[in-house]
């Protein structure tokens, strides 16, 4: 049974097939690259993910639970409101402007608490979200501008917290929407090595959105190439970079030329 | 001099009493005007159709209309008065008089329905990222509201917000129409005594006051500055 099971996902938007079909799966741990043109659906499967976009059909497993399906409705969301299975870092960051580094990931801390004992489930009252907070700054290695706004930092550190806060509630898979595609060429660095260093100093499942080949190429276990809402291809790197498929190669062909490596 | 004292004197009871609408028009209409935005914007249509319409006819009419017609209107229909307050104390019996709360009420739901736009401008003018990153961090509606959106909202309504506010201010003057006793009312008072240069000394009142309050908005302004939106 796989960590993560995604089967047959279709979404369409006024008529038109956004997702077609999509499957995958993924070990826990594992990291997996989605990658594909501009429109081709890979932003959107991650929003189904995160339930910001419901689906048509298909289903998501997760250690063999049900967790998505088309029935997924507003008034479960709330009954399941403090099961976050995935946790997701936006290509513009999203921070809250008007908190700092170190609030912005304590708001959600302390709200999930706050829903917690609403709900009469056991807090552990002597844990200190201060210091959890001050440990996903070290991730992300933030903990020197914990204070500062996010109008403070550069796009690069944004991006970083962004990531430390998505960590927050300790999702199952991280999930990344294009976290790069927002920033100079000069800080993309910066946020490429957090998620490495992610993937090599933590057990985190992630799914990656990427349009960095090289990146993708070196850091994920699986890749997953889409093209007009469907999964053309589903591999380990080496495979799909390697593919004989003819779109995988116009697709790949585009970046070759130009491989923006971090 | 005497003279001059008894006419200060007087203003400022005037001035006390546009004040005091001022500021109690401000309490009643902004949470008011907050709701009437939730309105305007609500996805329960008749909800929505009902809460355009009352701003519409709120902002397209006469706001002193709307003062003789709360006024007056309900005690011609169903004998409804307005309360008063009788405490026993002179000030503040005159200063609260029913007209004085029937004014309130007009000013609160006519800046009310002004307010509202202006919220909703600010609402809607928040991008739709934040929302999504509260709901992806598992933050219930209320919440994301209240801890993330409010507070943007509130930086970026803060410049419209305050020409109406700085209008209300000039606006109080309006309720000399039902005769309420505020600063106009006092300087007619002794304009039809024959002084003439009280007029002029209440227009200095309104003007100071109201450069105290944008200097208010500017430092509000400021201290919302560390929030890039």
């Amino acid at each position: 049974m796989p960590y993560l099971e995604v089967k047959n996902i279709q979404k369409s938007f006024d008529g038109e097939k956004i997702l077609d079909d999509v499957s995958f799966s993924l070990e826990e741990g594992e990291t997996l690259a989605i990658i594909g043109r501009s429109g081709c659906g890979k932003t959107t499967l991650l929003r189904c993910l995160n339930y910001l976009e419901s689906i048509d059909t298909g289903e998501v497993y997760l250690k063999g639970e049900k967790i998505l399906d088309a029935s997924y409705s507003k008034k479960r969301k709330k009954e399941d409101s403090f099961r976050r299975h995935f946790g997701l870092v936006f290509q513009s960051f999203n921070l809250f402007p008007q908190y700092t580094a170190k609030e912005n990931i304590l708001l959600p801390l302390s709200l999930q608490r706050k829903y917690r004992q609403k709900s009469g489930i056991m807090v552990d009252e002597n844990s200190n979200l201060d210091e959890v907070v001050l440990g996903l700054l070290a991730k992300v290695g933030l903990e020197e501008k914990k204070d500062l706004y996010p109008s403070q930092l550069s796009g690069g550190q944004q991006q970083r917290v962004a990531i430390a806060r998505a960590m927050a509630l300790s999702p199952d898979v991280l999930c990344f929407d294009e976290p790069t595609s927002a920033l100079d060429p000069e800080l993309t660095g910066e946020v490429l090595k957090v998620i490495r260093e992610l993937k090599e100093k933590t057990r985190l499942s992630m799914i990656l959105v990427t349009h960095e080949m090289a990146f993708a190429h070196d850091v994920s276990d699986k890749i997953l190439f889409m093209k007009g809402g469907k999964a053309i291809e589903l591999g380990a790197p080496e495979e799909v970079f390697a593919s004989k498929k003819e779109e995988t190669i116009a697709f790949l062909s585009g970046y070759r030329h130009s491989n923006p490596s971090e | 001099m005497e003279e001059f004292g008894q006419v200060t004197l007087k203003l400022l009871g005037g001035f006390s009493s546009s004040v005091f609408l001022f500021v109690l028009t401000l309490l009643l209409s902004l949470p008011l005007g907050l709701l009437m935005s939730f309105g305007t914007m609500s996805r329960f249509l008749p909800l929505r159709y009902l809460s355009r319409a009352i701003v519409m006819v709120l902002r397209g009419t006469p706001l002193l209309l709307q003062i003789f017609v709360i006024f007056y209107v309900p005690g011609l229909l169903w004998g409804f008065q307005w309360p008063s307050l009788s405490t026993g104390n002179a000030y503040f019996d005159t200063t609260f008089s029913n007209r004085f709360f029937a004014c309130l009420a007009a000013f609160s739901v006519n800046y009310a329905a002004y307010f509202s736009e202006i919220f909703r401008g600010g609402i809607q003018s928040i991008p739709k990222g934040q929302y999504e990153a509260g709901e992806v961090l598992g933050m219930s509606k209320g919440d994301i509201f209240k801890k993330v959106i409010l507070l943007q909202m509130v930086k970026r309504v803060i410049p419209p917000l305050g020409n109406e506010v700085v209008t209300l201010v000039k606006d109080t003057a309006l309720a000399n129409a039902i005769a309420v006793t505020e600063l106009m009312f006092q300087a007619q008072q002794l304009l039809n005594a024959g002084l003439i240069y009280p007029i002029f000394y209440a227009g200095a009142f309104y003007f100071l006051f109201n450069a105290l309050v944008s200097f208010a908005l500017r430092k509000t302004e400021e201290r919302l500055a560390y929030i890039a939106v």
